[in-house]
């Protein structure tokens, strides 16, 4: 046990000598928080576009002044005709363009009917849509108001409660997020490289002829990093506690135990592609170019998994990323005990022991 | 005299912010010489040598290589001189025939030349059954000869050679300190470092770093004289100690 | 120029005989293009919706069967009651809980209103909005149908004034979101590969103690670093080419500009990232610290390259701080060219930006890089 021990000092000791890779380790996931939770946002705001206004009158120039003033819109510039559409679009900036016909206010008093048309570039498919949806709520909002005093029978009124996120902050499906990718990250590329580079400078070896039984190098090696990604995971949840203002509606000590899962399966992980590699150049690239895009984009980190082609969907499953985000939004925003959330649990404590069972056999193959 | 100097020092001095690694050494190494650079580990040979073949600045002090200035001309230097690290020398996921065209090129060869040069080579070292395999997969005293002759492809005038028969056989170091020799008849000076005593006498001069400061500079004949000992490792242990 | 040809040579042997490694270069980004672009989509669809019955007329059961038959929406199964569904919301297994009303159709036709509960699981802020304004269409338009039926005579005559809205998508007309996505995707992993690999070739030999071999030679500084930086420029070019074909072949992504343009933008932005590889080599001694900076930086940029977050949404601080990332023009150029067809001058801004940012770039890892001590 002793012996034991006496690695995991020698394990620390490597770690918090490399002053480079410490500040990396800490400061890393600190910039990053800060970063992607002020800047990463879906919402739309101050979107430039244009206006070709073929009437100039009070309810066009109305219902300019109300786009214009809403904070999702900023009105760039008047074009005159159609052929200044694709020019303006080609230069990138303006996204959409809002033509009002011609005569339109006589339309509307005298045909009860003027049309608008939405002309947006498509190229961002995300912005044209939500562009287009949030013009037509402001359209919506102007009829109502000018139909306000006629009395509409028979009216269906759905009245929608948003829960869990009532303000629609899109930092709350953020941080949980870029929380999953940078532990996963970090866990993932510290351990294989970490053994990796042992292996590499032949140091192993000598791990390999002392007492010291293979699982406990093993162990020794990743538990320095369980610590320091332990304060990695408190860091960012203070983070995004008192910074994001993201609220914590379950609780803690879940929320804890749950944290340490994943960390140790994102360092088992690491482990796996450890035994795969035989340089740490190997290891890198498979920790960062393997893991990195898959974990951004099948874990639903920025996109819905639900909206995922099937077998997309059914990839996503192996990804631990994807399940700890669940667990992430369902502990902090829902507010969900174990009861909730052991299915995404049980999924984790699988994983981390395949990965674990695979690696010791590849391991030991290796041995022998 | 019998021989210019190729290399000379005065009071070359390399300082480690309050470390001093070379503290205001001076000597001179004669053209064709095979000198050697002895001390313990951690003496500053190391240090000092890499003054000499331009890859590290002096703190204080001066040195001419081959009639180059260390800090005006580290450059030209390099065109003079040939070099094998203890750390390595060739490459490992190359061929031998590769390395050879590689450095013959680096080195400024004509295609001809590097042919010439590599055939000669081949047949000197009998490295015909190898040429074409990874250096990986050959064992270490022929990586050490070939990485040797390899050093000489652009004739150059001084070859420094750092600890190069580390870890290798005893018959195969005699066979390398024979390629020396050879070496050295032909007018090439040697400037090497070791640490295995009995290398030391086949120096024709050798001097002797203790923390620093060389403690001692003469042919090894003279040297056991001096210091009453019947061979170089008493005489480094007497040094050393004292 | 011989002794450059010579570097380059040997570079070339290196890469290409580390089996290990060429699988990671070239099947790996390759997969992810194909696999992953996929994936990136904002599409709302399949969201699982229920609902809570308690009139359960075939008035109600109408206006369901329009969620039915939506593509937006994936109808679970209903729930006996507005608690047990919610807490069914809790568990993650339905999205979005429509409650409708006792007495609603009968409601309806009386009182000429009713109010419908709609329970949306807002932790995706913007996929909630955009549900929401869904579940408004559609009852809107079961709202249209009711009115026309249950209209009496006796009802005033109204002259409801509307607006028509008539949205047109350019570009892209049938808001396929790969073809946004992909050459975005493309452009990260060109990056990537770039960046890493020529960051961590550098550090590799100062692990190994090869440069020092380097730097005893009369080699120059500049014949070894575009020695060293030449392979991997080749490299990003490949796999650009790879990528275009794929983009085009298997997501027929339109390539109405001139390919040309971008070739000859990639030259100028591959300096660039190999300037970076190349630059932080000088700084680090390990490749894991060389690889730590590289990953740092690299998830910044990818973050805040617009691909997946629009730059205008972004607070004035962050979209300067966008000014400094290279991805972003890359994405910027790819997409005007592509897809908008732009020509040189259009892409004029973007391109001086990224020709200044190579040549401070490499100056930078030129000036820092030590042949002597």
């Amino acid at each position: 046990m002793k012996r034991f021990i006496g690695f995991i000092k020698k394990e620390f000791y490597h770690i918090f000598r490399d002053k480079r890779s410490l500040f990396i380790l800490f400061g890393m996931p600190i910039a990053q928080i800060m970063l992607f939770g002020f800047a990463i946002t879906n919402e739309i705001n101050n979107v430039d576009i244009a206006i070709l206004d073929k009437s100039k009158d009070a309810t066009t120039l109305e219902i300019i002044n109300k786009i214009s003033s809403s904070k999702y819109f900023s009105v760039e510039q008047l074009i005159n005709n159609e052929s200044e559409i694709e020019p303006v679009f080609k230069k990138g900036k303006v996204k959409a363009v809002l033509i009002f016909e011609k005569d339109f206010s006589k339309k509307l008093v005298k045909e009860n009917n003027a049309t608008l048309q939405i002309i947006t570039d498509a190229t961002d498919p995300n912005t044209a849509n939500t562009i287009s949806n949030y013009t037509n709520s402001i359209l919506q909002k102007y009829q109502q108001e000018i139909n306000k005093n006629i009395k509409i029978p028979y009216q269906i009124i759905p009245k929608s409660r948003m829960v869990f996120n009532p303000e629609l902050k899109s930092v709350f499906m953020f941080v949980p997020g870029v929380m999953t990718i940078i532990l996963m990250l970090v866990s993932a590329m510290m351990t294989s490289i970490s053994i990796t580079r042992e292996k590499e400078l032949g140091t192993m070896e000598i791990l390999l002829v002392s007492p010291l039984k293979p699982f406990q190098v093993i162990i020794g090696k990743v538990v320095p990093y369980i610590f320091l990604s332990i304060i990695n995971a408190i860091v960012i949840v203070l983070l995004s506690i008192f910074v994001f203002k993201m609220p914590v509606q379950g609780s803690l000590f879940l929320l804890a135990f749950e944290s340490i899962l994943f960390i140790i399966t994102s360092l088992s992980l690491g482990i796996l592609i450890s035994t795969l590699s035989s340089t740490q150049q190997t290891a890198m690239m498979i920790s960062l170019m393997g893991l990195m895009l898959p974990t951004i984009l099948l874990s639903g980190f920025i996109f819905p998994v639900s909206s995922m082609p099937i077998p997309l969907q059914i990839i996503s499953n192996i990804i631990p990323a994807k399940w700890f985000i669940i667990i992430l939004k369902g502990i902090m925003l829902k507010g969900v005990g174990i009861s909730f959330i052991w299915k995404e649990t049980s999924f984790l404590l699988l994983m981390t022991m395949i990965f674990i069972a695979i690696s010791v056999k590849k391991y030991k193959i290796r041995l022998e | 005299m019998k021989q210019e100097s190729i290399i000379q020092v005065e009071n070359l001095t390399k300082k480690f912010n309050d470390f001093t690694a070379v503290n205001a050494i001076s000597f001179n190494v004669k053209r064709g010489e095979i000198f050697g650079f002895l001390g313990a580990n951690g003496a500053g040979k190391t240090t000092a040598m890499k003054m000499l073949i331009g890859i590290s600045t002096p703190t204080s002090g001066n040195a001419q290589v081959a009639g180059y200035n260390v800090f005006k001309n580290p450059e030209n230097i390099k065109k003079s001189i040939g070099y094998m690290s203890q750390k390595f020398a060739l490459y490992d996921d190359l061929t031998v025939k590769e390395n050879i065209t590689f450095f013959g090129g680096i080195y400024g060869l004509s295609r001809k030349q590097i042919e010439v040069k590599r055939r000669l080579l081949v047949e000197e070292l009998g490295l015909q059954d190898i040429a074409n395999e990874l250096v990986s997969s050959l064992p270490l005293g022929w990586k050490q000869k070939i990485a040797f002759s390899v050093a000489l492809l652009h004739d150059p005038k001084i070859i420094f050679l750092d600890e190069p028969t580390g870890g290798v056989d005893p018959i195969t170091r005699r066979q390398f300190w024979e390629m020396i020799y050879k070496t050295a008849n032909n007018g090439t000076t040697v400037f090497v470092t070791t640490h295995y005593m009995d290398e030391a006498e086949y120096c024709d001069r050798v001097s002797i770093m203790v923390d620093g400061k060389i403690e001692a500079l003469d042919t090894p004949k003279n040297l056991q004289k001096q210091f009453n000992s019947e061979n170089m490792n008493d005489v480094f242990l007497k040094l050393a100690r004292g | 120029m011989k002794t450059i040809g010579y570097i380059i040579q040997k570079e070339f042997k290196q890469i290409f005989r580390n089996k290990g490694m060429l699988p990671i270069i070239f099947i790996m980004p390759i997969l992810q293009l194909v696999i992953l672009s996929n994936a990136a989509t904002f599409e709302i669809r399949n969201i699982k919706f229920s609902y809570v019955d308690h009139d359960n007329t075939s008035f109600s059961r109408a206006l369901i069967d329009k969620f039915k038959a939506s593509s937006y929406f994936n109808v679970v199964t209903d729930f006996p009651s507005e608690k047990i569904a919610s807490s069914e919301m809790l568990k993650g297994n339905v999205d979005v809980i429509l409650e409708i009303p006792h007495y609603f159709e009968r409601d309806l036709s009386k009182d000429k209103k009713t109010d419908l509960s709609v329970i949306i699981n807002a932790i995706d802020g913007a996929a909630a909005g955009v549900e929401n304004v869904y579940i408004n269409q559609i009852v809107r338009s079961f709202n249209k149908n009711a009115i026309a039926n249950l209209m009496q005579p006796s009802d005033k005559n109204y002259n409801v004034k509307t607006i028509d809205s008539i949205p047109s998508f350019w570009y892209n007309e049938t808001l396929n979101y790969k073809t946004y996505m992909v050459p975005g995707i493309l452009v990260l992993l060109v990056t990537m590969i770039t960046l890493f690999l020529s960051g961590m070739n550098i550090v590799r030999e100062k692990e190994i103690g090869t440069i020092e071999q380097m730097n005893v030679t009369p080699i120059k500084k500049h014949q070894f670093i575009i020695g060293k930086l030449f392979p991997f420029w080749i490299i990003g070019f490949g796999l650009l080419t790879i990528g275009l074909i794929l983009a085009k072949v298997i997501f027929n992504v339109p390539m109405i500009g001139n390919l040309a343009l971008i070739y000859f933008f990639t030259a100028i932005y591959l300096l660039v990232v190999l300037g970076m590889g190349f630059f932080i080599s000088n700084f680090t001694d390990t490749q894991q610290q060389a690889m730590f900076i590289s990953w740092f930086f690299i998830v910044i940029f990818i973050l805040m390259s617009g691909l997946f977050t629009p730059i205008e949404s972004m607070p004035q601080w962050a979209q300067h701080l966008t000014d400094f990332n290279p991805i972003k023009y890359y994405v910027e150029v790819m997409r005007m060219v592509m897809l908008k067809g732009a020509s040189f001058k259009d892409i004029l801004p973007q391109f001086s930006i990224i020709l200044t940012y190579a040549i401070v770039m490499n100056g930078l890892a030129v000036w820092s890089y030590k042949k002597i001590a």
